[in-house]
């Protein structure tokens, strides 16, 4: 997982609630081995046509948005399936970090496994934020993991909540998998009592 | 690793000491503590993994790093996704990405000696079908899986939850997963149930009232008197639809038709064994007077058979309701929603919802594939004919679910009908392995989606349950089954 301390990119707004991780990557490419790049399958149903040509109305397909390193969406983004396909479309094309009033769960965990970051804040910034976008096209702002803060087109800053362990392994670009095997004599002995317990 | 400390749980929970009324979840989730992190995290002991054929980037992941599956015990695996359901043969598959999905599951598995039923074998079926009917899903574990509807297996008394790839590769690696405690939700519904009202109509019921974010950082507890009265398939329907109101993680305390659901499976224990068990799982549930974090409460005697109209499981209406008005929406972005849902399902306001036709049927998926479900459907079924021009199609969520209902005859109910007869797998659910809805079509479906594309890319999803999918069949419309049940 590579590093991630802060991102200064285009925000592309997604208005939009429920935003489900079937049209962040259409099942029919959970058959696609992890080493295709899987940019080209996000969005792929509303971004391209039958015969693989853009759709121009989609919003990614707009010359200001295609830049675009960070979402801005409403709640509930990436419900739904728990495939990480969806994470990995988002990941290849570019995107790091996805604003959001609330997220799937299980999208959220797998974000986080990949140096996406998923950042919550509330409705009514989400909804400035989205409006600020949809005004300027392609404006920029930055989502700074160290700082735990937004900023806004306006250069307004709003602050974000992130685990302290999620945020270590973001920003050192680590895995919890090594940390845990690192654990794996207290799973030992747990497993032996465990099943002691249910005999 | 900074600010990072880790504290050691005594590996014994100890009730006597401690007189704070707890939930079955608290139960369960301290049952499996095996550290915790100072930002709120648990290492969490993983009782049952279950593997699939969209499993094979994780096995990639562990292969890449030179790791092994821990505990191989632990994990079993069947082909549902990618298996064709008019063949029991890998060869009949054309596509040769999906064969290789089903290949992967069983070189992967044979590698780390993990048990899988595979295509052909007399077990096969969908994951969360499986799970339950050979008794690996047992009251009181920890059962993860990579797919969102592993809640389904909460409706024996199971704390179980669906997993991304990489937390796929952790629990392969370590039997364990790090994991925040979720919000404590009940979701009770009370009451008696009114004839043609099945558990899936209670589930659609409860996502139109808290909507597909409604339980987002929760884990549903299921009570009431309605939920105690469900049949274990009730149960497993109920449940595997928690994620479609946002929760991770849905379950009902194990009791009498648990127990009497489990007894014999071959995986379950036996015995002296069984009685131990049984006596466990019996002080799982939650006490009387515990807290929960939200309630929600619904009246089962007011839930009537549901249908979807749009494009989240949200938009669900009573079957005697008309296709809403996007005019007398709440807000300017709800009006916004459900005109972009209403002009992919092709519907217009005000339309009554049984004056839609249909030109597809599915029976089956992980949520409606059970025995009970076929035999329900059946049942309206019998006599009839399915309408001109629809074309109908029964998928058993299992082998032994489809050995079972021949064992019954309800094969023949259907055939002679005009529905296909298949095999067992995902199939039309998710339209992987090429059983698809074409653009444009409009499928009365017992699956739990009904997003935009989930059936196949254009396709106009209805989620209901199977007695409704069957109605829907034979008069070629989405249908109150209460007009067609018997003596009406
Ligand atoms: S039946 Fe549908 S929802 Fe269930 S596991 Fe298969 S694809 Fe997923």
């Amino acid at each position: 997982m590579e590093p991630l301390q802060r991102i200064e990119a285009v925000a592309l707004p997604i208005a939009q609630p429920n935003c489900d991780t079937d049209q962040i990557t259409p099942a029919r490419f959970l058959q696609k081995p992890r080493s295709d790049d899987f940019g080209r399958y996000l969005f792929a149903d509303v971004r391209f046509r039958a015969d693989g040509s853009e759709i121009p109305d989609f919003i990614l397909n707009r010359p200001e948005y295609r830049a675009a390193r960070i979402i801005a969406a409403e709640r509930n983004f990436g419900c739904g399936s728990s495939r990480e396909h969806a994470v990995w479309s988002l990941h290849d094309y570019g995107i790091r970090a996805v604003i959001a009033p609330s997220f799937g769960d299980i999208f959220r965990s797998n974000c986080l496994k990949n140096g996406l970051v998923p950042v919550v804040l509330p409705e009514d910034e989400v909804k400035a934020l989205l409006d600020g976008l949809a005004a300027s096209p392609g404006a920029h702002i930055a989502v700074d993991v160290v700082e735990q803060v937004v900023v806004f087109p306006d250069g307004s800053v709003r602050g974000f909540d992130i685990d302290p362990f999620a945020k270590h392994c973001i920003v050192q670009g680590l895995d919890e998998l090594d940390y845990t095997l690192s654990q794996s004599s207290a799973i030992e002995s747990f497993e032996r009592d465990y099943d002691e317990r249910h005999r | 690793m900074p600010r990072l400390r880790l504290r050691t749980k005594g590996n014994t929970v100890d009730h006597s000491a401690n007189h704070t009324p707890r939930t079955m979840l608290d139960t369960i989730w301290d049952s499996h503590r095996i550290l915790s992190r100072d930002d709120g995290q648990d290492l969490l002991f993983v009782d049952r993994h279950f593997i699939h054929d969209v499993t094979e980037p994780a096995f990639r992941m562990l292969r890449d790093r030179g790791l092994a599956p821990r505990s191989p015990g632990r994990i079993f695996g069947t082909p549902d996704h990618y298996v064709p359901t008019h063949s029991r043969k890998a060869t009949a598959i054309n596509d040769p990405e999906r064969r290789t999905m089903i290949e992967a599951l069983t070189r992967d598995a044979r590698g780390a000696d993990i048990t899988v039923f595979g295509l052909g074998d007399p077990r096969q079926g969908i994951v969360h079908v499986v799970g339950p009917e050979q008794g690996l899903s047992l009251p009181g574990m920890i059962i993860v899986c990579a797919d969102s509807h592993t809640s389904t297996h909460g409706a024996v008394g199971a704390l179980a939850f669906g997993i991304g790839a990489t937390e796929v590769g952790h629990a392969l690696a370590t039997q364990s997963l790090w994991q925040r405690r979720p919000g404590r939700m009940r979701v009770s519904v009370d009451g008696t149930l009114g004839a043609g009202v099945t558990a899936k109509d209670v589930i659609l019921a409860i996502i139109a009232k808290i909507g597909v974010a409604g339980a987002v950082g929760h884990a549903i507890e299921y009570a009431g008197s309605a939920i105690r009265g469900l049949s274990m398939e009730g149960r497993l329907t109920l449940c595997n639809m928690s994620i479609e109101a946002g929760g991770r993680v849905g379950f009902v305390a194990p009791d009498d038709t648990t127990f009497a659901y489990l007894a014999g499976r071959p995986y379950a224990p036996k015995e002296a064994a069984w009685d131990r068990a049984v006596a466990r799982w019996r002080r799982l549930a939650s006490d009387p007077d515990a807290v929960f974090d939200r309630e929600v409460t619904l009246d089962a005697s007011e839930i009537a058979p549901m249908v979807t109209w749009g494009t989240t499981p949200e938009d669900a209406l009573p079957i005697t309701g008309r296709v809403p008005d996007p005019d007398a929406a709440p807000t300017a972005e709800r009006r916004e929603t459900m005109s972009r849902a209403l002009a992919y399902m092709g519907l217009t306001p005000g339309t009554p919802l049984e004056e839609v036709p249909v030109d597809r049927v599915f029976i089956g998926s992980c949520t409606n594939g059970r025995i009970e479900d076929l035999r329900s459907a059946a049942g309206i079924v019998k006599g009839r004919k399915v309408a001109a021009g629809v074309d109908a199609w029964v998928v058993p969520g299992s082998e032994p679910v489809r050995a079972q209902a021949e064992a019954e005859g309800l094969d023949l109910v259907f055939k002679t009908a005009g529905f296909e007869w298949r095999y067992a797998g995902c199939s039309m659910c998710l339209a992987t392995n090429g059983d698809t809805v074409a653009a444009g079509q409009r499928c009365a479906s017992t699956s739990n989606r009904n997003f935009v594309g989930r059936q196949g890319v254009g396709a106009r999803t209805h989620l209901m349950s199977p007695a409704m999918a069957a109605a829907a069949a034979v008069t070629g419309r989405l249908s109150d089954v209460r007009r067609l049940m018997a003596g009406a």
